[in-house]
Parts: C-alpha cells; sequence; structure tokens
C-alpha cells in the first residue's frame, strides 16, 4: 500500500511538471521572436553586435538560384570589410505564406519578396515602418523582372503577343492570381494590353481576360507549379512567366522551349525590405543595411543580371543589354494606382478575377 | 477484469487519468479549435454568412465532400479484398505488400500528388492511355478521387485486418458444412463481423479526403467552381491574410465533417448492437 501511495505521489508530481511547462511554453510561443533571438538582449541595448552575425533573409521562390550566389559574395566583401563572419540563411516559398510566417514571428532580418503588397501587410502589423518603400533606391527594388511567354520550340500555334492567348483552341498556362505573386504581374500584365489595345474600355478589357482564363487548364497555386505543369508534364501551348523564369526553363532545356516577348508587359518590381523590430531585437541592422545596399553594388547587380534578373544600375544594363529584350513596360504605380488600389480591384473577393468565375457567366 | 479491485489498476485512479485526459485533449485538440471559432468570429453575422455561402465556396465543400465520399467507398471495397488476401492467404512476398500498405501514410502528400498528376496527366503514362478513351483523370474530379483513395487506402485496411485475423474460421467451416454457399456464407457469417471495423475504415478515409490538401492541389487543376477543393479555398483566404474568412470556411467544413461522422458512428453502433443481439440470441 505504501508503495502505491509514493507512485502516486511521483505521478503528481511529475503531472504538475508537465503542465507548468506546458503553459510555460504556450506564454512563450507568442513572442517566439524574442526567445530565439533572446541570447544577447542586453548586448543590443548598449548597442554591440552579436558576433557571428547571423542574417534570415526571407524571399520567395525563384529567387532561391540569386541569393545563394549573392549570399557567397556578400560574405566575402563583409569579411573584407569588416574582418568578421557574416552567416546568411534563406527561406524560400510562396511570397504571401512568406509574409506571413514573418507576421506570425519567423525572425526575418531582410525580406525581399515578390510583391510590395506582401511586405506592406507585414508594415501594417507593426514590424517594420509604414513608409519601408523609400528606404532604399529606386523604390526599394534593386532587380525588376517582367511577364513574358515561354513556348514549345518553333511556336507551333503562332504565338505573338497578349491578343493570340484568347483565340480558341490555344491552352494558355498560369497560377492562380489570388495565391502566387507571380500570377497578380501576369494578371495585370494582360489586363494592362487589352485596357490599351481595347481604347480603355472596361467591360471589354474584363471579357478579354475572361477569355483570357478560359483558355486555361490548370491553375497552379505558384510560379514553379505551373512552371512544371508546361514543362515537364507538357500541359499547354504558352506558359505567362517571370522572365527569369523563363531563362531558366531555356537554360535547362533550351532546345524545347523558346521565348516570346510580348508587344506590352509590365514591371514587375520585386521590393526588398529591412524587418525593423527584429533587427533592432538581434542588433543586426547595421548588417542588414549593408546586405541590402550591397545588392546596388556593381557586384550585386551582376550576380542580378547572371539570375536573369533586369538589373538598374546602367553600367550592368548596357552590359546585359543583349540579354533582355526592350518592350513597352507598365508599372503598378502608374498604370494601376499602386498595390494598394491593384489588389482591391482585381484580387480581393469579388474583385475582376472572380468575376471571370462567376456562375453562369 | 472484476477479478481486479478497483484500488489495484495498474494505472492511477479516475481522477488522475481524467483530469490528465482532459488537459491534454485540451491542448491538443479543444484549444486549437476553439481558436478557430473565435478567430472566425472576427467577421460580422452578415459577412460570415456571405463568406460561406459564396457560390463558390459552396461547390468547393460540395466537390470535397463528394470526391472524398467516393474514395472511402471505393477504398471500402478494395480495402477489404486487399485485407482479407493478406489475413488468409499466404503467398511469397506478402510481408512486402503487408508494408506497402502503410506508405501512403509516410509519403509526403505532395511528392504523392505530384507522381499521380505525372502520370494521369494528358501526356502521361496512364494519362495518354485513358486520353484516346474520352477518360480524363487529371485536372477532373476523378484526378481528385484518385488522389483521395491513395491517402485514405491504409486506413480501411489497418481497422479491418485485425479483426478478420481474430476471426476463427470455425464458424465458416461449420456454415460450409452445414452447406451454405459460399455468398452466403461471405453475407451472413463473415460480413456482420466486419462491418463495424469497415465503418471506421470508411469514417477515417472519408475524414482524411475531406481535409487533404498537398496530394490534390497538384492533379485537380484548381479551376473555380470546378475542381477548386474546400481546403484550397482556405489558403487562398489566408494569402490574401483574410484570417477571419479562412476561419469560417474551415468552422464550416469542420461542422459539416462532424455532423457526417457522428452520423456515422451512430451507424456503428447501431450495427454493433445488432450484431451482439443476433450472436446472443
Amino acid at each position: 500500500m505504501k508503495t502505491f501511495k509514493n507512485l502516486r505521489v511521483i505521478l503528481i508530481m511529475t503531472l504538475l511538471v508537465a503542465v507548468l511547462s506546458a503553459c510555460g511554453s504556450k506564454s512563450n510561443s507568442n513572442n517566439e521572436s524574442s526567445s530565439n533571438s533572446g541570447a544577447s538582449p542586453s548586448a543590443n541595448e548598449s548597442g554591440k553586435v552579436p558576433d557571428p552575425i547571423e542574417l534570415l533573409n526571407v524571399s520567395y521562390d525563384p529567387t532561391r538560384e540569386l541569393y545563394e550566389e549573392f549570399n557567397k559574395s556578400f560574405a566575402l566583401y563583409w569579411k573584407e570589410k569588416t574582418g568578421g563572419k557574416i552567416t546568411i540563411k534563406q527561406s524560400h516559398g510562396g511570397s504571401g505564406k512568406q509574409a506571413r510566417s514573418v507576421i506570425d514571428g519567423l525572425p526575418a532580418d531582410v525580406v525581399t519578396l515578390a510583391l510590395g503588397y506582401d511586405i506592406d501587410a507585414i508594415a501594417e502589423k507593426g514590424q517594420l515602418k509604414a513608409d519601408w518603400q523609400k528606404s532604399f533606391e529606386q523604390n526599394s527594388t534593386p532587380y525588376t523582372s517582367t511577364i513574358v511567354f515561354l513556348v514549345r520550340k518553333g511556336n507551333p500555334k503562332g504565338i505573338k503577343d497578349w491578343g493570340d492567348l484568347i483565340k480558341e483552341g490555344t491552352q494558355v498556362i498560369t497560377p492562380n492570381p489570388k495565391t502566387s505573386g507571380g500570377a497578380r504581374w501576369n494578371y495585370l500584365a494582360a489586363w494592362g494590353y487589352a485596357t490599351k489595345t481595347l481604347g480603355y474600355d472596361e467591360p471589354q478589357t474584363l471579357d478579354f481576360i475572361k477569355k483570357l482564363f478560359n483558355n486555361v487548364p490548370v491553375l497552379d497555386t505558384g510560379a514553379r507549379g505551373s512552371t512544371a505543369t508546361f514543362v515537364e508534364k507538357g500541359i499547354g501551348d504558352v506558359l505567362l512567366a517571370w522572365e527569369n523564369e523563363a531563362y531558366l526553363a531555356i537554360k535547362e532545356f533550351g532546345d524545347k522551349f523558346e521565348i516570346v516577348t510580348p508587344s506590352i508587359s509590365i514591371l514587375a518590381e520585386p521590393p526588398v525590405a529591412i524587418v525593423d523590430k527584429n533587427v533592432d531585437k538581434k542588433g543586426t541592422r547595421a548588417a542588414a543595411e549593408e546586405y541590402l545596399k550591397y545588392l546596388y553594388t556593381e557586384q550585386g547587380q551582376e550576380i542580378a543580371a547572371k539570375n536573369f534578373y533586369r538589373p538598374r544600375l546602367q553600367s550592368v544594363v548596357d552590359k546585359y543589354k543583349d540579354q533582355f529584350a526592350e518592350l513597352n513596360l507598365l508599372t503598378i504605380d502608374d498604370d494601376f494606382g499602386g498595390w494598394k488600389e491593384a489588389q482591391a480591384k482585381h484580387f480581393s473577393d469579388g474583385g475582376t478575377f472572380d468575376q471571370i468565375y462567376k456562375p453562369g457567366s | 477484469m472484476t477479478l481486479l479491485r478497483k484500488k489495484d489498476r495498474v494505472l492511477p485512479g479516475l481522477s488522475i487519468t481524467l483530469g490528465f485526459s482532459v488537459l491534454y485533449l485540451s491542448l491538443i485538440v479543444l484549444i486549437p479549435l476553439a481558436a478557430l471559432v473565435i478567430k472566425s468570429a472576427d467577421l460580422s453575422p452578415s459577412e460570415w454568412w456571405d463568406t460561406v455561402s459564396d457560390p463558390r465556396v459552396v461547390a468547393s465543400y460540395r466537390l470535397s465532400l463528394t470526391t472524398a465520399f467516393f474514395a472511402a467507398l471505393v477504398n471500402l471495397v478494395f480495402g477489404l479484398l486487399l485485407a482479407w488476401v493478406l489475413v488468409r492467404y499466404k503467398f511469397p512476398g506478402k510481408r512486402i505488400v503487408d508494408g506497402l500498405i502503410d506508405l501512403p501514410f509516410a509519403l509526403p502528400t505532395a511528392v504523392a500528388g505530384i507522381a499521380l498528376t505525372t502520370i494521369y496527366a494528358p501526356k502521361g503514362w496512364v494519362g495518354s492511355l485513358l486520353e484516346p478513351l474520352g477518360v480524363k483523370v487529371a485536372y477532373t474530379p476523378i484526378g481528385i478521387t484518385l488522389a483521395l483513395i491513395f491517402i485514405g487506402i491504409p486506413f480501411v485496411v489497418r481497422t479491418v485486418q485485425p479483426i478478420l485475423q481474430d476471426m476463427e474460421s470455425d464458424m465458416e467451416e461449420a456454415a460450409v458444412l452445414l452447406g451454405s454457399y459460399r455468398a452466403r456464407t461471405f453475407f451472413k457469417i463473415i460480413l456482420p463481423d466486419l462491418i463495424p471495423p469497415l465503418l471506421t475504415g470508411f469514417a477515417l478515409a472519408f475524414a482524411r479526403g475531406i481535409g487533404e490538401y498537398g496530394s490534390v492541389v497538384f492533379i485537380s487543376g484548381n479551376m473555380p467552381m470546378k475542381t477548386e477543393i474546400a481546403p484550397l479555398l482556405i489558403i487562398t483566404k489566408l494569402e490574401q491574410y483574410q484570417y477571419g474568412e479562412a476561419a469560417a470556411v474551415a468552422v464550416v467544413l469542420l461542422l459539416i465533417s462532424f455532423v457526417l461522422l457522428l452520423l456515422i458512428n451512430v451507424l456503428q453502433r447501431w450495427s454493433n448492437r445488432r450484431l451482439r443481439s443476433v450472436k446472443g440470441g
């Protein structure tokens, strides 16, 4: 009987400990970022920098190759400049999902996402200042891209411009603008073309877009998924793609595809920003700033261009001008009134994209 | 059971074990589910209703529920067959086949989805053979059902298998000796015992299918109103930072599933009781 009593006491104790630790970890989970960087809070307050420095760059899918190369180059540059060691961790995924992770506490030092809209969403939660886009040159967009067509070798359907995409029997592959940042650029580029060629008539423009999306047999959730559908599964006649994704596909399977540049497209600006709250907590602001500034230097721009992103620096632009066809580029700010307006009009629930799929239409 | 006095149970008394169960269930299941409901309460009642009654959302519920139902039905029949073969026959490689059954549990669902899509896409191995016959699998509800069959198969096999194993063949032999036909033996002697585990397996596969995301998004084509599953719509809303709307859709999906599972449970109890009264009498 006595052993039973002892056992009972032990069990109760264990249970209490379990409960307490469960409660403890629960109250911690709300500010996970602080517990991660909590190693040196006092060091930060006295202005010291952690050593060695570690940065986390939270980015979207197609920049994987770009940042692998860029981070190596930056680490060398940092060592030369300060003599210190810096390591940069990368995180990739759909742009919106990445932004949500940062909102929910992923301790990103910098974010390099597909759309300003996604960074705005983080800013709304107070993790960085509202006018973040003014922090760096060129709208905080060190490299740009655009939307082009990838077609099968020989262009059997004779696709030259957006107008060819609404022909009957042409299959267009694009991801879903509701789940993919890249797809929103696709959609807006098509919208911009239709607006200009149809004399700024909104119902006609909507009709054009509706016809285009009626030719879409599969809506993948992300840009990489669409590329796989087109390239590997052999579905569709034309893929609407980021220019850099199209080039990557050509690089990989050069003999099977070709790039068609439409007459009008959009200047896709994937911006970068420092996550103020996290860098201040970790004491990594200086390094994070230097990291993003390095994107604008000759070396950074060269790496961007090599990875098929359009550089901003004139000397690098000149060097790579054969790689990037010149075309008429719309911009989100001038032609669509910025991301807030574009999002509300086209992609929010009940927006133009949803109207395409209204029942009975 | 009655040989053990109440005090001498292996685990300590009811108050502690029950306390632990409630706490554990709360932390793991109830609190997260409550958070979901609370999140959906961010919306005003009219917003809430507009979100969950949107034609596109309703279409996605219908699609998710029907494909999960048919997939579970297919698994019910073929899962039983698989379990039967594994229990009643000896053949070379039996252990390997038995091990294969669990693989859909272990495989990341996205990998399964991509593999199935590659094979059943119009230009894939199987898809290219079906295309001339006018059968389209990938990017149709058939493809979704296929993915759900794949992820659901272990549920039925693994719930039926142990019951089948315990079943003694005496009764079958007796039935046959007494001149019963094969079919009669199966339906009168074997099947009644299997109905409760079959229903459990069906319910598990069905529930899993309703919420399945990873393996389906690749093969479904995600076309609004046609092949857009409810979990994808939830993700879509999250992607637009509409946490309230996403939670509302999820809550409705949970409610529907809960009612359906409850029905299956009632059915199971009923068949259990009937079985006992038949056996008893």
